[in-house]
């Protein structure tokens, strides 16, 4: 099978390099007929990509240990769902993924647009775009990282998935991270086939919106599963740590989210151009550069995170995309000017503007902080790196200003605003704004200015929202006298896009809330305990009842075979509030000797987490294992022969004896308020994103009857 | 004022505020950075009470629990040299002997004090298993 793979990878690259040739020169010399035969070839390539991709998953699934990277991310005790997943832990698997996930997105916007006959003249330009990018990463794939190598002595056993990745995620936090980077080349080639060909109006953005949304929703997505991986399950119960895997994701993510607002500006105003497709550019390459820190190592140095081939020939590509972008957008010039004027510094535009330069803004500072060792080395001869703090001081008052901005985008006009109507649009939510802070600090929360300055200005951004779903089902009523959900639902079916963008502005309020408050308001303790031992975090008593363990008893299907556990009982002022179970897993080795070898792989915490909507109690516990190490040690020189049952016997009979009579272990243990708004506001914005994403039917196509927006508007002037 | 002499003021500002800014991110992250140090570094020339960045591998056979403490030695990547280093605070899952860390030390007497929670290993998706063939 690794044959029809290796031939399916190399089929893959003949046809994009035959795909970008095809439509450059069915453009150049106006042949319709060659161009067509392009996108024909990226349809087949995905096809032939689609195939080595299910082969690569197929050796996973049926453990082939003449696979390479099967031998050394799977095994045979690996779960068949993690055995599914393991393909994208590998490098050349992730690699594959990444041309498996562009090449399908590719015949997708190909497909529509062909269907529909837009951009005739941009998408071959487009096509070559794609396929070069795809030809890359089948390059690195078949010459520097290729997934089909073989082994001529298949070995009977590998070495596993890391049991760190075995969470439920891992199924779909890498597709989606991948599906945004792979999205955002997408708007990413037509920007580049506009500029080529000079058609820079906005129809380029309109055919392409959808995509640079998706890739902004999955993005989103990704990153978004990824705060709660680290959360729930690496065991320190933080979400964010400015770790350069985080910010790689999180660049582009930033200025996706500056150009679906500045993208409006253009459709709406004929402004911007120059801007707008500088971030699309900008985007799309910081993707391939996300793609290009998680997988090759770079930063190094400091992080000293595993050597890789693929760094020479990704600065390359790098390189020509940015210098690419630079040059045409020079070029093109002339052709890019604002067909109207800024009217006024008081109108959504600039406001739109300014929110603009506060992401492009964040997304510098995280550029800076995580490029900064290698700038730092160039610059002084020495590595070195900033850490958590100092993001910190530039994120958090640019993500006060962000959620302001997104409380007065949405009321104020056009063009030119006057005082006297911002004012009565903002008056309410400004109202609730101020009075939130003061509320809370009436009830007693202790003073904190940038926590309770974000509570305030997300109540404004909530009330904004509510206040215009009001105002618009408010006016739909009036019209159509519908009862007030079918009202609401009805205004939200007509203008999807608006008002999903709305719902997104609330999840981000909420979730900026959360952070706020978990970051400023938690408690956090690290503390030994012996049973019966209590320590106090917050207004809560935390009392090590009892060591537990588990053997052969793998509940939740990640392959750990023996686990250590606690019992921790918690109360607030003698009332029992939580039994926590928080516990360690341990993952064979079986290079050690019989029995130590239960011991001495890898163990991942599995946290005793209760959550709520005011504050999560999160605990983790590493048991002290140095006394069932030496005990298993010993056990190892008298029974070297063991069988696997029988060390299996011992190896639990040891966890049993550690519950019986546990020595002292190490807790950690958290009581945060508000993570959970983190993740309800993060499902809030996956739900406006889909309100706005999802395919308009024929219903709500229909034009609007004659008058209809006259009327609507008469009714928000009264409202 | 006219309009054109008034998009040059507002440009002027713009950019005079963007140049600001971008200075004071340059000028922090300068102070505000730690120097990466190796072992062997450190054993040539650290200053006590001095904070340094120090990344290694986890020497092997040397990680030790005392009380609620964690006792390791940090060696160079390639040669052999290597400081003690006693911590307290959140251990990573992934932390092993034979792994390589990012920890935050200051100097106190023959050992390095690590700071608390600094304690840093390699994320798990850089994973790359020894090939046991």
């Amino acid at each position: 099978m690794a044959i029809l793979g290796r031939a399916c990878l190399i089929i893959a690259l003949g046809l994009a390099v035959y795909g970008a040739a095809a439509s450059i020169y069915g453009a150049r010399a106006r042949k319709p007929a060659w161009v067509e035969s392009g996108r024909r070839a990226v349809y087949a390539m995905s096809g032939v990509v689609t195939i080595a991709f299910a082969i690569l998953i197929a050796a996973f699934i049926r453990s082939d240990f003449s696979f390479g990277v099967v031998v050394d991310h799977s095994s045979t005790t690996t779960p068949l769902f993690y055995r599914a997943t393991a393909a994208w832990s590998s490098q050349e698997g992730s690699l594959l993924l990444w041309v498996f996930l562009l090449s399908a997105w590719s015949s997708l916007i190909l497909f529509v647009l062909a269907r529909k006959g837009k951009l005739r003249e941009i998408a071959p330009y487009a096509t070559a775009v794609l396929c070069g990018l795809g030809g890359f990463f089948l390059f690195c794939s078949i010459f520097l990282a290729n997934p089909f190598t073989t082994l001529a002595n298949p070995p009977l056993e590998g070495a596993g998935l890391n049991p760190l990745l075995r969470y439920p995620s891992m199924m779909i936090h890498p597709p989606a991270l991948y599906s945004g980077y792979t999205l955002f080349t997408v708007p990413f080639a037509f920007a580049i086939g506009a500029l080529i060909t000079g058609r820079l109006d906005a129809s380029w953005i309109t055919s392409t919106r959808r995509f640079a949304l998706a890739a902004w929703f999955f993005l989103g997505l990704g990153i978004l599963l990824g705060a709660r991986w680290s959360y729930s399950e690496l065991g320190w119960g933080g979400y964010w740590a400015w770790d350069p895997v985080e910010n790689a994701s999180l660049m582009p993510w930033l200025v996706g989210t500056a150009f679906l607002h500045s993208a409006m500006i253009q459709e709406k105003r004929g402004m911007l151009k120059v801007w707008n497709v500088s971030l699309v550019l900008a985007a799309g390459v910081l993707a391939v550069l996300g793609t290009f820190l998680v997988r090759s190592g770079i930063l190094d140095s400091i992080h000293a995170f595993g050597a890789s081939t693929l760094g020479v020939p990704f600065i390359l590509l790098i390189a020509t995309m940015a210098a690419a972008s630079i040059g045409l957008v020079i070029w093109r010039r002339p052709s890019l000017r604002s067909e109207h004027r800024l009217d006024s510094l008081f109108s959504r535009e600039s406001i739109f503007l300014l929110n603009n330069l506060v992401l492009v803004g964040l997304c510098f500072v995280v550029f800076w902080g995580t490029f900064f060792p290698l700038i730092s080395e160039a610059v002084t001869g020495d590595k070195a790196s900033v850490g958590p703090p100092w993001f910190d001081r530039y994120t958090v008052p640019l993500a006060l200003i962000l959620v302001l901005l997104s409380g007065i985008g949405p009321v104020i006009a056009w063009r030119r605003a006057t005082v006297s109507k911002l004012a009565r649009y903002l008056a309410i939510p400004l109202a609730v704004g101020v009075a939130v802070p003061l509320v809370l600090l009436g009830l007693g929360v202790s003073y904190h200015l940038e926590a309770l300055l974000m509570f305030g200005i997300g109540a404004f951004a909530l009330t904004v929202v509510a206040q215009e779903f009001v105002r618009g089902a408010g006016a739909r009523r009036a019209m159509t006298g519908d009862p007030p959900p079918a009202a609401l639902l009805a205004l939200v079916r007509r203008n999807r896009r608006r008002y999903g963008g709305y719902v997104v502005h609330a999840g981000m309020a909420v979730l900026f809330i959360g952070v706020a408050a978990s970051s400023t308001f938690h408690h956090q303790r690290d503390v030994r305990l012996s049973p019966g031992q209590t320590t106090k975090v917050g207004g809560y008593d935390v009392r090590y009842q009892k060591a537990t363990f588990n053997v052969a008893n793998d509940h939740r299907n990640t392959g750990a075979l023996i686990s250590l556990g606690a019992v921790l009982d918690v109360s607030k002022g003698g009332k029992h509030v939580a039994t926590l179970n928080p516990s360690r897993g341990y993952y064979p080795d079986l290079s050690q000797g019989p029995v130590s070898r239960f011991y001495q792989g890898e163990s991942t915490s599995e946290v005793g987490l209760q959550a709520g909507l005011r504050r999560d109690l999160w605990t983790a516990v590493e048991p002290d294992t140095s006394r069932i190490d030496r005990l298993a040690a010993e056990a190892d020189r008298k029974f070297p022969d063991a069988s696997p049952r029988l060390s299996l016997f011992i190896a639990g009979t040891l966890a049993a004896g550690y519950a019986r009579n546990p020595p002292p272990a190490t807790f950690r243990v958290i009581d945060s308020p508000l993570v959970t708004w983190i993740w309800l506001g993060g499902l809030i914005v996956v739900a406006g994103a889909l309100i706005a994403l999802w395919p308009v039917g024929l219903r709500a196509r229909r034009t609007a009857p004659v008058g209809y927006g006259a009327r609507v508007a008469r009714e928000l002037g009264r409202a | 004022m006219d309009p054109s002499r008034k998009r040059k003021i507002r440009l002027v500002v713009a950019l005079a505020a963007a140049v600001v800014l971008a200075s004071a991110l340059v000028y922090t992250s300068f102070s505000a950075s730690s120097e990466a140090k190796s072992p062997s570094q450190l054993v040539a020339g650290a200053q006590p009470g001095q904070s340094y960045e120090l990344t290694g591998k986890v020497a092997h056979g040397s990680v030790r629990r005392e009380g609620g403490a964690l006792l390791f030695r940090v060696q160079d990547r390639a040669d052999t040299t290597s400081v003690p280093v006693r911590y307290v605070g959140a251990v990573p899952d992934p932390f092993r002997e034979g792994r390589e860390v990012i920890v935050d030390v200051r100097k106190q007497g023959p050992m390095f004090v690590g700071e608390k929670d600094s304690l840093v290993t390699k994320c798990p998706s850089k994973f790359k298993a020894a090939h046991s063939t």
